[in-house]
């Protein structure tokens, strides 16, 4: 294995749980919610996942046990935003205040515990490619299920008439209602699927990344997903290019370090997070202030009766 | 005889305290036009609604062909066969035309097809739409006929139409009413809401008035004349506001010179080349459909936006183009603009604060930086009185005065500053009959103690009511103003269309 396969590889590993909770949240925000809770969700994910695995012995029931812990939180996001009409942003922000410190309590009892990761994936004949193959075709199962998941939720968008009235939900509540479409369900398994899609990311960082709990181990993580759905102005493929942009930058600044360059590593840590504002920026400049995102972005909605 | 297409019996819709709909009768035929008519308020949006299944009657029944039935969706409407159109369009700006067709349609067909089916409902009825452009590049015409393409295309037997031609120039309003009688003729039954009571004398063949939720007359208004009919929907007789014919013409007031301006966001209008003078003693008309660079004007001569030169906005010949809106308050210009409730009011401030927000500048109300609450207290009874205001209690919160009310506050805290010049953004929009009548009553008075007033409006028949002369906008251009005696809403009309106008050039690649 050349360096750069090396390198490759980690990019990907980086990338993946990126791409999985930003595919997630751009589907919430199609549907008009802003959930600032994806940190939380994720991290509830990493914690669950793994104290599941190690009590179960099995990585699959740690994946499913995520799944379903971001799908929980997600819930209660949703029992505020859409049952209580609270502000989004808030209860985002508590979410995930709220996740991190319950992701501490659960898994108090197994920090550093380590277990072996889940396996890789052989896609026979395809992986003996040279180079490309084992880049490509004998990874673990998440990174096919991340780029099945943009594919799908690309599809799903676009193509199938269920995108378009989540869509239409995003765009104006009231139009949609007005047309008969149940806006609070629709959003409320919106905001279930993100919440699935955090904890399976937070599945990957505590299962196959590195596998062991501590906690605070998503690192931010979720913010940059976060970041990711509006680098890509809500376009799935985008979002993948994005999730590789800074999964990407991330591993740059651990070999940029490993290379001797002197700089405190504190700075080039903080390296993705600059990269993120800069690109937002850059952004916001290019569309003249303008966004491509819902319309109906962060308002609640409250059908009279 | 077969039974009627629609029937509402004894129905009640009630929120909280007010009684929306009070055992409304309501009776609708196959292949007629029904007009239901009322004030503001009088319960004509909750009873379709009702119709539609987005409100559920809290008593009463609704007999569909002589069956009672339940519509607990607008689902369960569209597959009896109702179809609506809304009054503030529900459609959606960032998705394409066959999109929000596909929307509205129940069932999984692919897009391609509804746009095939789409382009050939459009065509039958005489409605032009092309399926792949995006909506937030129509004009509200356009817009209109998305709504109505895509009722049509459900197969209706009940059309429901709520203020359809408020938004309309007269020519496409008049192609609207071809439509109509189309669908009248293939035995369908619309619907019909409306302020209009000229429009509907012509096309409807019945009409159902409500006044405070309750039925109050059934008539066929063709026997009818528009004054009769307003006095059934208002309970008492409107009196019209008294004109005098061409006031003699004072100074120049305010002057626009050749004002271009780029659009401030991304889907607004720019103002190009746009030249005006406002004389003392006259009410000038700004016409126009919605979106046609108005709101932009506004904010041009409010000092919202700054012009690009000082002699662009000259007030009372002082060059103003660089000041913002309090400078141009201290030389006596005052501005109402079109948004009650947040641009002209602050929603949870009480009055006497929305009075000191546009007035402090001017002076009067603060004293060494300390407000005069009483002094401002005061200016609120004042307006009160003179504009006879609805309220509460003494200084209420914006929010909590019905429009008109807060449309007369809002007119009043600067026609009672005598302005030397005002300038306002459809003076009565979505205001009652009454309220209506005394705003543009006081705008006439103001004008004839030698202020000059600018009125900007989509209403034609107010502008030909108290203007003396008007201009029309389009495409962010603004016309010669032309004096209104012996102007005709088919002249109008055409401006409004853009006839008359400078070919736009090419957008810049």
């Amino acid at each position: 294995m050349t360096l750069l396969e090396a390198i490759l590889l980690t990019v990907i590993t980086a990338s993946t749980p990126l791409l999985i909770a930003a595919i997630g949240e751009l589907v919430v925000e199609k549907s008009g919610v802003l959930n600032l809770g994806v940190e939380g969700m994720m991290i509830m994910g990493a914690a669950c996942g793994i104290v599941a695995a190690i009590a179960t012995g099995s990585g699959a029931l740690g994946v499913i046990a995520a799944i379903l812990a971001g799908m929980a939180m997600a819930a209660l996001f949703a029992a505020l935003t859409l049952g209580l009409a609270a502000n989004q942003v808030a209860a985002g922000l508590a979410l995930t205040i709220f996740g991190i410190g319950l992701s501490g309590v659960v898994g108090a009892a197994h920090v550093g515990a380590q277990r072996a990761g889940i396996g890789k994936l052989e896609i026979p004949v395809l992986a003996d490619i040279p180079f490309l193959g084992p880049l490509l075709f004998n990874q673990d199962p998440f990174v096919y299920a991340s780029f099945a998941l943009t594919a799908g939720v690309a599809w799903f968008l676009t193509r199938s008439k269920a995108g378009l009235v989540l869509r239409a939900c995003g765009e104006s509540a009231a139009s949609a209602h007005a047309l008969g479409y149940p806006v609070l369900r629709i959003r409320f398994l919106a905001i279930l699927f993100g919440g699935a899609c955090a904890g399976l990311a937070g599945a990957y960082l505590s299962l196959v990344l590195t596998p062991f709990w501590t906690s605070g181990m998503t690192a931010g993580r979720g913010w940059i997903a976060l970041a990711i759905v509006v680098f890509a102005s809500w376009l799935p493929w985008r979002a993948a290019l994005g999730a590789y942009l800074f999964g990407g930058i991330t591993i740059l600044q651990l070999h940029a370090q490993g290379a001797g360059f002197r700089v405190p590593p504190q700075l080039m840590s903080a390296l993705p997070y600059l990269i993120t504002i800069v690109v937002l920026v850059l952004i916001m400049r290019l569309r003249r202030g303008g966004t491509a995102g819902p319309a109906g972005l962060g308002l609640p909605f409250v059908p009279d009766r | 005889m077969p039974a009627p297409l629609i029937q509402t019996q004894q129905v009640v819709k009630r929120f909280g305290a007010l009684v929306a709909n009070d055992h409304v009768d309501l009776t609708v035929e196959a292949g007629e036009v029904h007009a239901l008519l009322g004030e503001n308020g009088a319960g004509k949006s909750t009873l379709v609604k009702m119709l539609y299944g987005l409100l559920q009657p809290d008593a009463g029944r609704i007999l569909w062909r002589g069956e009672k039935v339940v519509l607990d969706g607008p689902r369960a409407a569209r597959r009896r066969g109702i179809g609506m159109v809304f009054q503030h369009f529900s459609l959606f700006e960032a998705m394409t035309v066959a999109e929000n067709v596909a929307l509205a349609l129940d069932g999984d067909e692919p897009l391609p097809r509804i746009a095939a089916r789409l382009a050939e409902v459009s065509r039958a009825y005489g409605l032009p739409l092309e399926p792949g452009r995006e909506v937030w590049q129509l004009s509200v015409g356009e817009r209109q006929r998305i709504e109505i393409v895509r009722c049509l295309m459900q197969d209706p037997q009940l059309l429901i139409l709520d203020e359809p031609t408020s938004v309309l120039t007269p020519q496409e309003a008049e192609g609207l009413f071809a439509t109509l009688d189309r669908i009248r003729a293939e035995g369908r039954a619309v619907l019909y809401i409306s302020h209009k009571l000229e429009e509907v004398r012509r096309i409807c063949e019945a009409a159902t008035i409500l006044r405070h939720g309750k039925v109050v007359a059934r008539c066929d208004p063709r026997a009818e004349s528009a004054a009769s009919l307003a006095r059934m929907m208002v309970g008492s007789t409107v009196l019209g506001v008294t004109h005098e014919a061409a006031a003699p013409q004072g100074p120049v007031r305010l002057a626009v010179a050749s004002l271009s301006l780029p659009p401030a966001e991304a889907h607004g209008v720019a103002l190009r080349d746009v030249s005006l003078s406002l004389h003392g003693g006259e009410v000038l008309g700004i016409a126009g459909v919605a979106g046609n660079g108005q709101d932009e004007l506004f904010a041009a001569l409010s000092g919202e936006r700054l012009a690009p030169r000082a002699e662009a906005v000259l007030l009372d010949r002082r060059p103003v183009g660089r000041e913002g809106i309090n400078a141009r308050r201290r030389l006596g210009a005052a501005f109402v603009p079109e948004e009650r409730l947040g641009h002209a009011a602050a929603p949870r401030f009480p009055l006497s604060e929305n009075a000191l927000l546009s007035g402090h500048a001017a002076g009067g109300f603060v004293a060494g930086g300390l407000v005069r609450r009483g002094q401002l207290l005061g200016f609120v009874d004042e307006v009160t009185r003179t504009f006879d205001l609805r309220k509460g209690t003494r200084d209420p919160e914006a929010r909590a005065l019905s429009g008109g009310n807060l449309q007369k506050f809002t007119v009043g805290r600067e026609i009672l500053r005598r302005p030397m010049v005002l300038v306002v953004a459809q003076p009565t929009w979505g205001v009652d009959a009454g309220a209506a009548r005394r705003i543009r009553q006081a705008l006439l008075d103001l004008a004839a103690e030698g202020s000059g007033v600018l009125a900007i409006s989509q209403d034609l028949d107010e502008l030909l009511e108290i203007a003396d002369r008007i201009a029309v906008m389009f495409h962010g251009r603004l016309s010669a103003p032309l004096p209104v005696s012996g102007l005709t809403r088919e002249t109008l009309g055409l401006l409004m269309g853009g006839s008359g106008f400078p070919a736009d050039a090419p957008e810049a690649a």
